[in-house]
């Protein structure tokens, strides 16, 4: 089962709940930190890397001997990735999606494709637990080519939890769509109800089964629960605030070394949504609340 | 007119709070909320909408299906993935193809390529953006449509509006809300600003994302402060970024203590520092003070790439 | 020789525009007929992204051999560099006043872009 943990706010606990989710499951499982824009959950996992690789999108090269200036590359590019003057072709390889299309209109056969990297990704162990993320190169814009890349280490068997980024757009979107059930962490508070609002909005233009997860359970007010009830999403979890999981996040170290009960609560969590999912989804369920073992 | 811009690397660190209480201490400025897909500065300075307009974020291919012969072209040589096969109607013994608008990045491959030109190329609408009113003046911000994308040019329309109405208006300052990360919004929210404040929070989250963050506003060029939200939770954590920033002729800018009167303002609606007095707001009243002489006074070189940093070391 | 110059407005006494990229309107002006075309830049108010980029390439198909404005980003620069075409920023005052310095040769040519691209 692939399970994505998102948010529409930034800091509710995706990436504590996504590591903390991966290392209480047995068997073939393994993490996938699509945040690559600022991947932490090695920071948790601290997995024993095993192989690095460069990942790059690819842009056109343009060979001036060949190059007619015709102007049909400048043309079809929507990004002005590639202008064409009157002159030869100039590049802009950091606007550049990697469509192709410039490269496969050139009459002449002047454009090639290379290599520009983007980031790179990583690879590893950390006990039972398959590890990848990305790293995406500090000055580049785009995310999507290099989450895609992670992606790949999707597998069917067992369980591939994955790490998303904050928001609602791109990244985010790259990252959930495709998996069987996104778990929607969020905060008790105006703001974690308003960017909860945004993400299930997403979420369902996605279709995808989800469900919400409220971390620091007793900070602020009802209005996150309230909405859940309206809306019919069901709440899998509630997590309440902890200063000894405040400070142990501070730290490095995982929730379930300081309250390993936490550690049952999440393999229920698991198999809960694992029923959702096999039996079709969890659209039009009544609310329900599960309080977390704290 | 001088630009600050607000962010943070990690996520909810407290940047929309600080903003919201630098909106109250501020004179003679306009707040724009480049947060754009997931905007919460609203939520405390309750803008009133003067003018809102359509945000056209780009393109999307669409196929008509009465025109789609099944050769499966666009499939082959969309680099996106946003081309399905549907199952073959009834009538048809070829399967058809279909758009997934999701996946779709607007780049126009299958439109020019298709060859029965059964692909239509249409503007998308991405979402809104809104000039409003607010207790603590004019304030530029926008909502990304669900599951839209392209939400830097968004960013850079929100930033554009502003400078544009500050001008106008004779405003001195444009602060902004960024989003958490180092990619395209955020990029779109700094570039040519005149001072970065990163906020971090003491963890090794915090740590390692802010460390990111300040590479990102070095490749930038921009003159960088640092506030780390909530310090007391790990004051030797603090001590490390605080030295770290230090090494990378960072200013610091100041501390601020965790504070659940944050939490409670904002469920008021409210900035911190226009409840009564917490512990919070005298921090961030004093973060305030140290930062606006120094944005009001950067040389306008804004445009001369190399000053930043050493005004910065001489300075603060 | 044809220049073009960044404008506020569509009067030859409108201020000169100082962005490149996202400014309204062009004018367009013939040294040697004295004769002057106000032509829309609009288009890349909307632009995806290369705002600039397609200023730049707009004012090469206008077959202007110079491009008075207040500030060009790097994108720009480039792509009116490889056009051949010469750059003056920091341009101020009204459209009129700007065709009279440059007659006057107060104007020297750019080197570089003088302020930051907005990535896009």
């Amino acid at each position: 089962m692939i399970i994505a943990v998102a948010s529409g706010k930034g800091g509710t606990g995706k990436t504590t709940i996504a590591t903390n989710l991966v290392l209480s499951l047995e068997g073939s499982v393994r993490l996938l930190d699509c945040d690559v824009e600022e991947p932490n959950a090695h920071l948790f996992l601290k997995p024993r890397i095993e192989s690095t690789t460069s990942i790059g999108i690819p842009v056109p090269c343009v060979d001036e001997l060949r190059c007619t200036a015709c102007g049909k590359c400048g043309q079809i590019c929507q990004y002005s990735a590639i202008v064409a003057l009157k002159t030869k072709p100039l590049t802009f390889p950091e606007l550049c999606h990697g469509c192709g299309g410039c490269a496969r209109i050139c009459p002449s056969g002047a454009i090639t494709e290379v290599s520009r990297e983007i980031g790179t990704l990583e690879k590893g162990r950390s006990g039972n637990v398959e590890f990848v993320h990305g790293r995406l190169k500090i000055g580049e814009a785009m995310s999507p080519p290099l989450i895609r890349a992670v992606k790949k280490y999707i597998r069917q068997e067992g369980a591939t939890i994955i790490d998303a980024p904050p928001g609602t757009s791109c990244p985010v979107i790259a990252t959930v769509k495709d998996s069987d059930f996104v778990i929607l962490v969020t905060e008790p508070t105006p703001f974690g109800l308003n960017d909860l609002m945004l993400a299930v909005e997403m979420i369902r233009e996605l279709g995808t089964p989800f469900g919400v997860l409220i971390n620091r359970a007793d900070l602020g007010d009802d209005r996150v629960r309230d909405y859940c009830r309206a809306q019919g999403i069901q709440v899998l979890l509630e997590i309440s605030n902890d200063r000894k999981i405040a400070e142990a996040y501070s730290k490095g170290i995982l929730m379930i070394e300081v309250r390993p009960g936490l550690i049952d609560t999440f393999r229920e969590l698991y198999a809960r949504i694992g029923d959702i999912v096999s039996s079709g989804g969890s659209k039009g369920l009544p609310y329900s609340s599960e309080k977390g073992e704290i | 007119m001088r630009e600050l811009v607000v962010i943070s690397g990690k996520g909810g660190t407290g940047k929309t709070s600080i903003v919201a209480s630098f909106a109250v201490l501020a004179r003679n400025k306009i707040l724009a909320d480049c947060d754009v897909d997931a905007a919460d500065l609203h939520l405390l300075l309750q803008p009133k909408i003067q003018h809102r307009q359509i945000f056209k974020s780009g393109k999307q291919a669409s196929i008509r299906q009465e025109d789609c012969l099944g050769c499966g072209l666009c499939r082959d040589i969309c680099r996106f993935e946003a081309v399905k096969e549907l199952a073959p109607s009834p009538i048809r013994a070829c399967p058809v193809f279909s758009i997934d608008p999701i996946s779709c990045e607007g780049c126009g491959v299958c439109v020019e390529f298709c060859p029965q030109k059964a692909v239509d190329f249409l503007e998308k609408t991405g979402g809104e953006w809104f000039i409003s009113d607010t207790r603590c003046g004019p304030m530029v911000h926008a909502r990304l449509g669900a599951a839209e994308e392209n939400s830097g040019k968004l960013v850079s329309l929100v930033r554009t509006q502003a400078g544009k109405m500050a001008g106008e208006k004779g405003l001195d300052l444009i602060i902004i809300d960024g989003s958490p990360g180092i990619g395209c919004p955020v990029i779109a929210s700094i570039t040519g600003a005149d001072l970065v404040l990163v906020v971090t929070e003491p963890t090794v989250s915090g740590e390692h994302d802010f460390k990111r963050v300040i590479s990102l506003t070095r490749h930038f060029r921009i003159p960088t402060a640092l506030c780390v939200n909530k310090y007391d939770l790990n004051p030797s954590q603090t001590d490390l970024i605080e030295q770290q920033a230090c090494e990378k002729q960072v200013i610091m800018a100041g501390r601020i203590h965790y504070d659940e009167q944050v939490t409670y303002a904002q469920v008021k609606g409210k900035a911190i520092v226009e409840c009564e007095e917490s512990l919070a707001g005298k921090d961030i009243r004093a973060l305030w003070q140290k930062l606006e002489p120094f944005i009001r006074n950067v040389p306008q070189e804004k445009y001369n790439f190399l000053h930043g940093d050493d005004y910065a070391r001489k300075n603060l | 020789m044809k220049i073009v110059i960044t404008s506020s407005g569509e009067a030859m006494d409108s201020q000169v525009d100082p962005r490149f990229g996202r400014a309204k309107t062009l004018i367009l002006f013939d040294t040697e007929t004295g004769l002057h075309q106000v032509v829309d830049n609009t288009q890349n108010l909307n632009a995806a992204q290369g705002a600039g980029i397609q200023a730049a390439e707009h004012v090469s198909r206008l077959g202007a051999q110079c491009l008075i404005t207040g500030h060009c980003g790097p994108k720009a620069f480039r792509t009116l560099q490889a056009a051949g075409i010469k750059v003056i920023i920091g341009a101020e005052g009204t459209v009129t006043e700007a065709i009279e310095n440059f007659r006057a040769g107060q104007y020297t040519t750019a080197e570089a872009a003088d302020v930051d691209g907005h990535w896009m």
